[in-house]
Order: C-alpha cells, then sequence, then structure tokens
C-alpha cells in the first residue's frame, strides 16, 4: 500500500467533523465572502449551491466507482418536472416538490442504472448517453402533454394545488415556492438550497467513508478482482448510481424552487457534459473538489459572460491608446459569447496537466511546501505518488 | 412499394453520412486505440470549409443595378463575376464540389496536427480521460467556429443543374410517384465511393496492409522495423479527411451551424457501437442500417403504430443491441466487449 492510499484511510471521524463543520460555516457564510468578488446576489448564490448538490451526485457515481455517465442531466430534468408538478397539482411548499423529484429521479435512474450498469467503460457512457437523448428527445416529442414541450412546464392560474386549496383560499397572481408560509425566493431560496447541500454533503462525506464507499472505491480499481475476491459488484454500482440520480433529481427540484420553470434544454447531453467538466475542474473522487469546480465554473460563467468590449475597454482605460485596442482585441474572444471558449481552454489545460482537478493542485502546492520544508527527506513519498485512476 | 423504396432513398444519405462519420471514428479507434469526442468536430469544420470557400468566391463590390432605371439602385456584384462573366458565375455555382477539394488539404493538416498535438499524448492514459479531453477541444473547436461565422445556419446550394429532384421511379419503373433529390442521390454515391475508396486503400495497397497488420498486432509491426506510429498518424489524418469531405458535401443538405458536429457525434457514436466497435465494416453497415431504420420510424403509419418512435429509434437500437450483442453486429470477438 502506498502513501497517500494509506494517509486517506488515515482520516479520523474526528477530522471529518472538523471538515464538515468548516464547510457548513463556509457555505452558510457564503453571502458575506462572496461581496469582495462581486458574486453576492442571490441568483448566482443559489446557482452554486444547486450545481455543488449536482456535482456531489455525480461525484458520487464517477468519482468513486470511476463509471463516466454521460447523460446526469436527465436525472436533473426530471427532479424539475416532478417539482414543479408537485406545485401545480398540490401545494407550493418547497419540501413534496423536493421529496417528488428525488423520488422520481431515483425510479428512473433505477431502471437507466439497471440497464447500463451492464456494461463498463465507454459502453456505458454511450449507453447513458442514449438514455439522456431518448428522455430529451422524447419531453420535446411524445411527452408534451406532461412536459409542455418547447415552452417549458410552467405555474399557471387554473392549477389545482389540491393540498393548499384546503387551507386558504387562491389569491390573484401566480403564487411562488415557499416553506410553510416563507417565500423562497432571494436569500431565503440560497439558504434553502445551502441547507440542502450541507445535507447532501454530509451524505456523501458518510458514504465515502463507508465500507460501502470503500468498495465502490475497490470498483474503480479493479472491478475483476473484487468478482473473484467473491463479491456481486452490480448491487453496489446500482446502488451508487440510484444515490448519484437522486441527487440530481434534488438539484433539478431545488432549480424549480428556485424558479418554478421546467425545460426540456436541461437534459441535453451538453448540460450532462457540464456536470462532467465541474466534476474533473474540482477534483474526481475528492469531497470538496465537485463543489469548488461547480462554484468555479457557474462564477466565471456570470462574470465572464458578463464582460463585453466596452467594459473591457473601460477596464483597461489605463493602458496607451494602441495597446489598449490591442489587449482588448486579445482577450475579447474569450469573454462575453466567447466564455464557453474559455471553459473548454481551462477543461483541456486541467485535463492534460492536471487529472486531478484544482484539488491536486492544492496538494501538489502542499507537498511542495512540505518538501521545501523538510529538505529532500520526504523525496522517497513523491516516489510512491499514487497512480491516477479519474 | 413505391412508399417503401422511397424510404429506402431517404434513409440512403442521412446512412451515408452516419457511415462515413463512422468509419472515421471506428478507424481511429482501432489504429491508435483512442476514443474521440472530437470527431463530430472534424466533420462540422469540413462543413465550413465549404462555408468560407464559398464566401471567398463571393467577395462582392457595390455596383449600379442596371435593371433598375427610376432611381439609382445597388447591388452587390461579386468579383469573380466582374472579371470573368459566366464563366465566374459558374465558379460560384459550383463552390461546394470546389471546397471538396479545397478540403483535402485543409481537413488533412488539421487532422495531423490534432493528432501529434495533443491525441499522441493520450495514448496511455485511460478511456474516460481521452473522450474528456477530446470533449474539451469539441467545445474550443466549437466556439471558434461559433466566434467566426456567428451562431446561425448558414443555407448552401447545390449546383444549379443537379438543384432539382430525379424521378428515380421513373428511371427503375417504378412509378412516376418516386422522386428524389438529385444532390442526396449524388451524396449516397459519394458516400459509397468514399466507403470503397478507404477499403480499397486498406485493402489493396502496401500502406492499407502495414496499417491492417499494425491494427491486428502493433508490437510485432514494430518489431518488425517498421515506423507504424506515422502511419498510424496519417490513417488519423485519413479520418479527418473523410469527415471533413462528408461534412462538406452535407452542406446543401442541412445547413451548417457550430453545434452540427456535437448533434452528429452523438448518433455517430450509436453507430460505431450498434456496428462493433474497431469493426470497418460494421460501422458502414449500422450507419446505412440506422440511416433506414430512422426514415422508416418517421413515416405516418409507424409513428401513428407506435408515437414517438420517430425520436428513439436509433438510441433504442443502439441500447437494445449493447445489451444482447455487446461487440455490436460485426465486431469481432473479444475485442473491446
Amino acid at each position: 500500500m502506498n502513501m497517500s492510499a494509506r494517509a486517506k484511510i488515515q482520516t479520523t471521524p474526528a477530522k471529518d467533523w472538523i471538515l464538515f463543520i468548516a464547510f457548513s460555516i463556509v457555505i452558510l457564510t457564503m453571502p458575506l465572502w462572496t461581496m469582495p468578488i462581486g458574486a453576492s446576489y442571490p441568483a448566482l448564490l443559489q446557482k452554486f449551491a444547486i450545481y455543488g448538490i449536482f456535482a456531489i451526485g455525480f461525484n458520487i457515481l464517477f468519482g468513486l466507482t470511476g463509471y463516466l455517465s454521460f447523460g446526469h442531466a436527465a436525472f436533473l430534468g426530471v427532479g424539475s418536472y416532478a417539482a414543479v408538478w408537485s406545485f401545480k397539482l398540490f401545494t407550493m411548499n418547497a419540501i413534496p416538490a423536493v421529496i417528488f423529484g428525488v423520488i422520481f429521479s431515483g425510479l428512473l435512474a433505477y431502471l437507466v442504472g439497471f440497464i447500463c450498469l451492464r456494461r463498463t467503460g465507454i459502453y456505458f457512457s454511450i449507453l447513458t448517453l442514449a438514455f439522456a437523448q431518448m428522455c430529451y428527445r422524447l419531453a420535446y416529442s411524445v411527452l408534451t402533454p406532461i412536459t409542455n414541450g418547447e415552452t417549458g412546464l410552467q405555474l399557471s392560474g387554473g392549477d389545482p394545488r389540491i393540498i393548499d386549496r384546503m387551507f386558504f383560499e387562491a389569491s390573484p397572481g401566480l403564487p411562488s415556492p415557499r416553506l410553510f408560509g416563507y417565500e423562497l425566493g432571494g436569500y431565503a431560496g440560497f439558504y434553502f438550497c445551502a441547507v440542502m447541500m450541507i445535507i447532501t454533503f454530509f451524505i456523501a462525506m458518510r458514504i465515502t467513508r463507508s465500507p460501502f464507499g470503500m468498495k465502490l472505491k475497490a470498483i474503480r480499481s479493479n472491478q475483476n478482482r473484487m468478482n473473484y475476491i467473491g463479491f456481486h459488484t452490480r448491487p453496489y454500482t446500482q446502488m451508487a448510481f440510484v444515490i448519484s440520480g437522486m441527487f440530481a433529481g434534488l438539484a433539478g427540484a431545488l432549480l424549480a424552487v428556485t424558479d418554478p420553470l421546467a425545460g426540456a434544454e436541461r437534459m441535453t447531453w451538453t448540460a450532462s457534459g457540464e456536470v462532467v467538466l465541474m466534476t474533473i475542474l474540482g477534483g474526481v473522487g475528492t469531497l470538496i473538489g465537485p463543489v469548488l469546480g461547480a462554484g468555479a465554473i457557474k462564477y466565471f460563467e456570470n462574470i465572464f459572460s458578463a464582460f463585453n468590449e466596452n467594459l473591457l475597454h473601460n477596464t483597461f482605460a489605463i493602458l496607451p491608446d494602441g495597446l489598449e485596442n490591442i489587449v482588448v482585441s486579445a482577450i475579447s474572444p474569450f469573454v462575453g459569447n466567447g466564455w464557453h471558449l474559455t471553459l473548454g481552454l481551462i477543461f483541456m489545460a486541467v485535463v492534460i496537466f492536471l487529472p486531478g482537478g484544482f484539488m491536486e493542485g492544492i496538494t501538489r502546492i502542499q507537498r511542495y511546501i512540505d518538501r521545501k520544508r523538510n529538505g529532500s527527506v520526504d523525496s522517497k513519498t513523491e516516489n510512491e505518488k499514487e497512480p491516477n485512476h479519474g | 412499394m413505391d412508399a417503401f423504396f422511397l424510404q429506402v432513398l431517404n434513409g440512403l444519405d442521412k446512412g451515408g453520412a452516419y457511415a462515413l462519420i463512422a468509419l472515421g471514428l471506428t478507424l481511429v479507434f482501432g489504429t491508435l486505440g483512442v476514443v474521440n469526442f472530437a470527431h463530430g468536430a472534424l466533420f462540422m469544420l469540413g462543413a465550413f470549409c465549404a462555408v468560407s470557400v464559398n464566401q471567398i468566391l463571393t467577395i462582392s463590390r457595390r455596383v449600379k443595378d442596371e435593371s433598375v432605371t427610376f432611381f439609382a439602385a445597388y447591388k452587390d456584384e461579386p468579383y469573380l463575376i466582374t472579371w470573368f462573366g459566366d464563366t465566374g458565375e459558374f465558379i460560384i455555382d459550383y463552390s461546394v464540389p470546389i471546397s471538396l477539394l479545397v478540403s483535402i488539404p485543409i481537413m488533412l493538416l488539421v487532422g495531423l496536427v490534432m493528432e501529434r498535438g495533443l491525441i499522441k499524448h493520450f495514448y496511455k492514459r485511460t478511456h474516460a480521460e481521452q473522450i474528456l479531453v477530446t470533449f474539451g477541444l469539441a467545445i474550443v473547436i466549437q466556439e471558434i467556429i461559433k466566434a467566426n461565422f456567428g451562431a446561425n445556419a448558414i443555407p448552401m446550394s447545390a449546383p444549379d443543374i443537379v438543384s432539382g429532384s430525379a424521378s428515380v421511379g421513373a428511371m427503375l419503373g417504378l412509378g412516376n410517384s418516386v422522386i428524389y433529390p438529385w444532390w442526396r442521390l449524388i451524396y449516397f454515391i459519394f458516400s459509397a465511393i468514399t466507403i470503397f475508396g478507404v477499403f480499397a486503400f486498406l485493402r489493396y495497397t502496401s500502406f492499407g496492409m502495414v496499417v491492417r497488420a499494425g491494427m491486428h498486432d502493433r508490437e510485432t509491426v514494430g518489431l518488425l522495423g517498421i515506423n507504424i506510429q506515422r502511419r498510424f498518424t496519417i490513417v488519423f489524418g485519413l479520418a479527418a479527411v473523410v469527415a471533413g469531405m462528408a461534412g462538406v458535401m452535407y452542406t446543401p443538405i442541412l445547413p451548417p451551424n457550430y453545434h452540427l458536429g456535437m448533434d452528429f457525434l452523438v448518433l455517430s457514436f450509436v453507430v460505431v457501437v450498434v456496428g462493433g466497435m474497431g469493426s470497418l465494416g460494421g460501422a458502414v453497415a449500422a450507419g446505412f442500417l440506422l440511416g433506414m431504420l430512422e426514415s422508416f420510424a418517421s413515416t405516418n403509419t409507424i409513428k401513428s403504430l407506435i408515437p414517438g418512435i420517430d425520436q428513439i429509434i436509433i438510441y433504442l437500437v443502439a441500447v437494445i443491441i449493447l445489451l444482447v450483442r455487446p461487440r455490436g453486429l460485426l465486431g469481432k470477438k473479444g475485442v473491446f466487449e
């Protein structure tokens, strides 16, 4: 066994609790510390939390078992639809909506996982991709009565909302999602998502540290060997797939809670690709990494897309005119509408040079500092670096 | 019978495009062992070769429109027409076939640069990482195209002489109701020729023989003193050329836009999997098969029988094949099962 693997096992419950509490504090104080970087407004904070959940869920499948799914957006979409239907049919309360979203996406994940997990590697990726495309295509065509096709599923004045009707009269105008009387807009919406994310993080942490999580990691390192030892691996991968699908459904439901609208474009395969980007960028198989990746992508998406030429000219106004024009024309293809270009380049750079994502970067810097401090004593650990399975 | 035949025809051109992309994909997988998610982007690049050639040919200046006498009207007249008159018009009319020739060296270069610059470093990495890095590359290429050509689809036209429809039915004695656009027919013939060309190249040239030997046992071929790596790189360039040409020829059928590549990529991956990973014949057969299945599924009779089947038939077939016969229709036993 090599050094870093031993170090991983040595994580004690106490350390985990510290990590968990630190994580909760960081998340809950987010509106404060995001202020200096210009990200402290509810719509963006909600996105951080929601896509954080999505990435945490995706990481349970890809990070632990190594199964690369290219169809997770389907579960997100189903979660959204289920949540909006719960708003329409039963009540504007967010709790049932979230529960419905999780249940329905879990059911779909069970079905899809049952079929897709028969194969591994690239075949698994393509099978999940095929299923997600089927869901997307069907949502656009035959399932229009349920999904409302291209327009997207929205609330309307004529919705039954039977549970709400039992307690109070319908008020004029469209109602908004609430939590037992508290309206979930703005910061309230963010805190709702943040609490959900902390719960998700806790579950993910417990899973990673449990024997179940160990088995998932063993499946990633060598599934054949697991089989030879006598483990039936299917139930474990199936379980991981369903959990990860449910997390995606939760994220979808929360999207509907913060903005009660569900559209099929959430299920495109490029949307599935986005969560893959987030997870890889942050660090596959780590606890914090996916959250970090999701936050980074959503943050830069907002910041970069807001830049246009005028803003760039203002930013570089201190430079001499000729130089200013050169700098602006050099940068402008990468910001504004060209933000995806930057994202693609960063992503490629990460996969090529830093397959472990930001988290590996942090570890490398840490190790570098350690080595500086201890001289060449630790050079042996460097050689025993754990091979990357990502 | 006529309706049946018409659906077969309808499936042929789309099937041809699937088959050409899938052929390149599986060729790259068979030789280099790399899963290339950027292959659809090559198809799209080909299509935009045609767009740029057309744009270059029709660089225009403003001239006074002589046919309007009431007021001073201006129109754009391409320089080519000013300079060469009818010959210029002829050249512009044939911009798509011309771009086919132009695209070959460009795509070859793109392919070689891509292989040497990026793919080379990913031979030893896992398939997941290959998928991820090429997916990133596909995004980058797509965004560059979007920045240069805009987000809207750009319509292209086939040469005037083949813009009409062929009465295929009358030719084959099946009744006059079977008519079919000339260009789609040409596309099918083009794809058939290209496919035969690739197969003949691999079958009857000594270069192709070495490549096939390398696909079987790379190490032994290397031990015989042959630089197999270089040949595989050229094969990658060849796959890029095939995808690019397929893209050029497809522009009159479907106006290209920047996400054309991604749309076709998913389908052609499905085609490769159905045909069998690394099996060239399988990719071609599955391409045409799925193209035809898709066109049959979109007939009204079948749509009323199973609603929505036209949208998902390809994926459904892929799922069934992967579960029942994981190595694909013509895949060899034990290859990447």
